[in-house]
């Protein structure tokens, strides 16, 4: 007896090379100015669920991103490495949701798969950086959580229940929870598989051609993506059965007042010759204005 | 005494200890609750720790609300987050506050859920300011301000429609005030029943170390980078702390190649630092490990490259062979003594 697993992935932009220009006054982030990639995280999440799979013959892994158009691209990725079913939450009245809008946009979304066993999503995303999702889309849920999860220990499909091992500061928890449980899954033991070769084959025309993986915040002729609905859907907020004032900015209580880059304070550096002597001069104003001594 | 549009702290016990950045959450709250002209309410949740609340009045909490429980000894989500909800709900915070550890950041979300309120993440500073939105004009609201997009950025968040306001905050970023055993405070225990269903998490085995390092406490720190080399070398950075009597820090990129623990780790998923002097050996300045000591009082940075962008951020900087300058450190200060 397979169980009905499902995966929540992120496209965000690779926030490693990061310029002014990456954010517009209002506030929101210009994502076209950056690469888009999978939330590394999220990866690691897609991995568990994966090898849950292969362990429970017959398991089904659902993988639902919530994003613009070209966020097709990390479900393509995530059928190459494995997913049976993917599905794109993508509506322009889910822009600029916070992470509260965000998790009541997924439980919709998660509540329309059905009756489902486990939930994964990645512990963080490197573009908000909050780590709010996964719990507040369990709270949404009614459901318990395991979060900051390294490795799942044991999975028991006849009994309903799950052990993982959690990280904590300076050491871990091992936690025990019965079906349904929602887990954020670390990058610390996870490694990801890359994608199939096989796979691509089969799965690389399953969308409409995105945009070379580039962040795009127009939208897509919906009629492309309608062709191969089996294995990626295309749900808008009337799909999900949403309420459109819970979405988007109407549903989110935080606003972005201000945003500024952060700047290297490039004062008066001293330059220390590298000899005895210098250091020694150095030493000596350290102990002189007692930071060191 | 109410507790109506108090500044609230999520009072976090580990093993029965009361966790740093929840004492220096009080002393934040109180700065705050001092503006605003309200009070500083706190939450206990655990099992035998009514005691600790003695411990937090001098930091300024006026009345902390007590719940205990055998089976609250340890953190789960769906209790915690129940009490909570239930008392935020009776007594109508203006603001509460978590501090950013796992379970901070476990527990919170799951409130802010629950009440449809907003919730800022890993905030690094707090303060109080109007905010004009539309046509609506909004007086003392928080702003939480944080890093984001890898700290490339600081964001200011506001959520002034709804109460409570609610935020996570990095340990290690608000001062600690100084005790005045002249306040007092209260303790409320809050009864609460319970059944099964509400403990859906079994904790079948925990194992905690306390730290042995102390990075937080420390007033000079001497850390290594991949500059280093290997594991073996790092004893040279050791060398220089043990004459400075300084603790050691580390980059992530030390840590991942195996020269030295993760303990040791400074940066934005490290230890958050701001010792008298920090002493970077062999380490870039990644945004990331700038965002965990860019607010030491001096920094030394100590590379071959001059290029690197630790020395934008340097007040000394020395550009040379970590091997062949921290020899030199050391005969230096050993001559001063
Ligand atoms: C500068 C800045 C600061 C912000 N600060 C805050 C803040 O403090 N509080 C707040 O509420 N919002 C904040 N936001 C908004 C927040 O980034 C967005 O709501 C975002 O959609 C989700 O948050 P996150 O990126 O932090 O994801 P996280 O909560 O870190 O993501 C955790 C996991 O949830 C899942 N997940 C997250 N988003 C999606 C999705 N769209 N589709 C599918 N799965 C997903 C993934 O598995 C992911 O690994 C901020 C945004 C910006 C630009
Ligand atoms: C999400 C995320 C979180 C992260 N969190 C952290 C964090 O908490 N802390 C952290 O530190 N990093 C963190 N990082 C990693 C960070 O981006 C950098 O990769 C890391 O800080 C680099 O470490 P380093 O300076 O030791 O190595 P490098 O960047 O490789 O720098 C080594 C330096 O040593 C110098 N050097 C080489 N040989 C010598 C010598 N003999 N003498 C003197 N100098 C020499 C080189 O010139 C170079 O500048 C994080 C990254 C990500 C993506």
């Amino acid at each position: 007896m397979g169980l009905n697993l499902i995966v929540l992935v992120k496209q965000v932009p690779d926030t490693q090379n990061i310029t002014g220009e990456a954010m517009k006054e209002d506030g929101t982030v210009n994502r076209a100015a950056l690469p888009a990639i999978f939330n590394p995280d999220d990866l690691h999440a897609l991995e568990a669920a994966l090898e849950v799979k292969e362990t429970i013959p017959g398991t089904k892994v659902n993988v639902l991103t919530m994003g613009p158009p070209s966020a097709v691209q990390v479900l393509k990725d995530s059928l190459y490495r494995g997913a049976d079913f993917t599905a794109l939450i993508s509506d322009r009245k889910f822009a600029g949701a916070d992470t509260l809008a965000t998790s009541y946009a997924l439980k919709c979304a998660i509540e329309k798969i059905g009756a489902y066993d486990l939930v994964f999503c990645g512990r963080q995303a490197i573009d908000g950086d909050t780590a709010q999702v996964g719990p507040q889309t369990a709270e949404k849920l009614g459901i318990n959580q395991i979060t900051n999860v390294s490795m799942i220990e044991s999975i028991d499909p006849k009994k309903k229940e799950v052990v993982a091992r959690r990280s904590i500061e300076g050491g871990f928890e091992i936690v025990k929870s019965g079906f349904p449980v929602l887990v954020t899954i670390n990058d610390e033991e996870y490694i990801p598989r890359p994608p199939s070769v096989i796979r691509m084959m089969t799965y690389k025309n399953a969308s409409v051609e995105g945009n070379g993986g580039t962040y795009d915040e127009s939208y897509m002729n919906s009629a492309q993506v309608k062709r191969n609905q089996d294995v990626i859907s295309l749900w808008d907020i009337a799909t999900i059965n949403a309420d459109v004032e819970s979405c988007g900015l109407s549903g989110s209580p935080t606003k972005v007042k201000k945003i500024e880059s952060v700047i290297l304070k490039s004062e008066d550096i001293k330059m220390i010759e590298n000899t005895g002597d210098a250091i020694a001069q150095m030493v000596h104003e350290l102990i002189a204005d007692h930071t060191l001594g | 005494m109410s507790s109506k549009n108090s500044v609230m702290v999520f009072i976090q016990q580990d093993d029965g200890i009361v966790s740093e950045v929840s004492v220096e959450l009080i002393s934040k709250a109180r700065d705050l609750a001092d503006k605003l002209k309200v009070k500083v309410a706190g939450v206990l949740i655990g099992d035998g720790v009514a005691k600790k609340c003695e411990d937090l009045y001098p930091y300024g909490v006026d009345e902390i609300f007590l719940v205990e429980d055998k089976r609250l000894a340890h953190y789960t989500p769906v209790p915690y987050t129940k009490i909570m909800v239930d008392i935020i709900k009776k007594q109508s915070p203006q603001i509460v506050l978590y501090g950013a550890t796992t379970t901070g950041r476990d527990l919170g979300p799951r409130i802010a859920s629950n009440l449809k309120v907003g919730l800022t993440a890993d905030c690094t500073d707090l303060q109080i300011g109007d905010y004009k939105f539309k046509d609506s004009e909004y007086k003392d609201i928080l702003y939480q301000i944080r890093p984001a997009f890898g700290g490339n950025i600081i964001a200011t968040i506001v959520a002034p429609e709804k109460k409570p306001q609610m935020a996570t905050v990095r340990e290690g970023v608000m001062k600690v005030g100084t005790p005045n055993p002249g306040l007092k405070g209260k303790v409320t225990p809050v009864p609460f029943t319970f059944s099964d269903s509400d403990f859906p998490s079994e904790i079948l085995k925990r194992l905690r170390e306390e730290k042995l390092v102390d990075l937080k406490g420390a007033q000079v720190i001497v850390a290594g980078g991949i500059g280093v080399g290997s594991k073996e070398n790092f004893k040279l950075i050791y060398d220089l702390a043990h004459t400075l009597g300084a603790e050691v820090g580390a980059s992530r990129a030390a840590v991942d190649a195996g020269f030295i623990s993760k303990d040791h780790q400074v940066g934005q998923t490290g230890t958050t630092v701001r010792p008298k002097l920090y002493i970077a050996c062999g380490i870039s300045g990644a945004i990331q490990h700038r965002a965990g000591m860019s607010e030491s009082a001096r920094i030394i940075a100590i590379n071959t490259d001059a290029e690197a962008p630790i020395f934008q951020i340097a007040h000394y900087g020395i550009v040379g062979d970590l091997n062949d300058v921290i020899p030199k450190f050391i005969k230096a200060f050993k001559a001063k003594q």
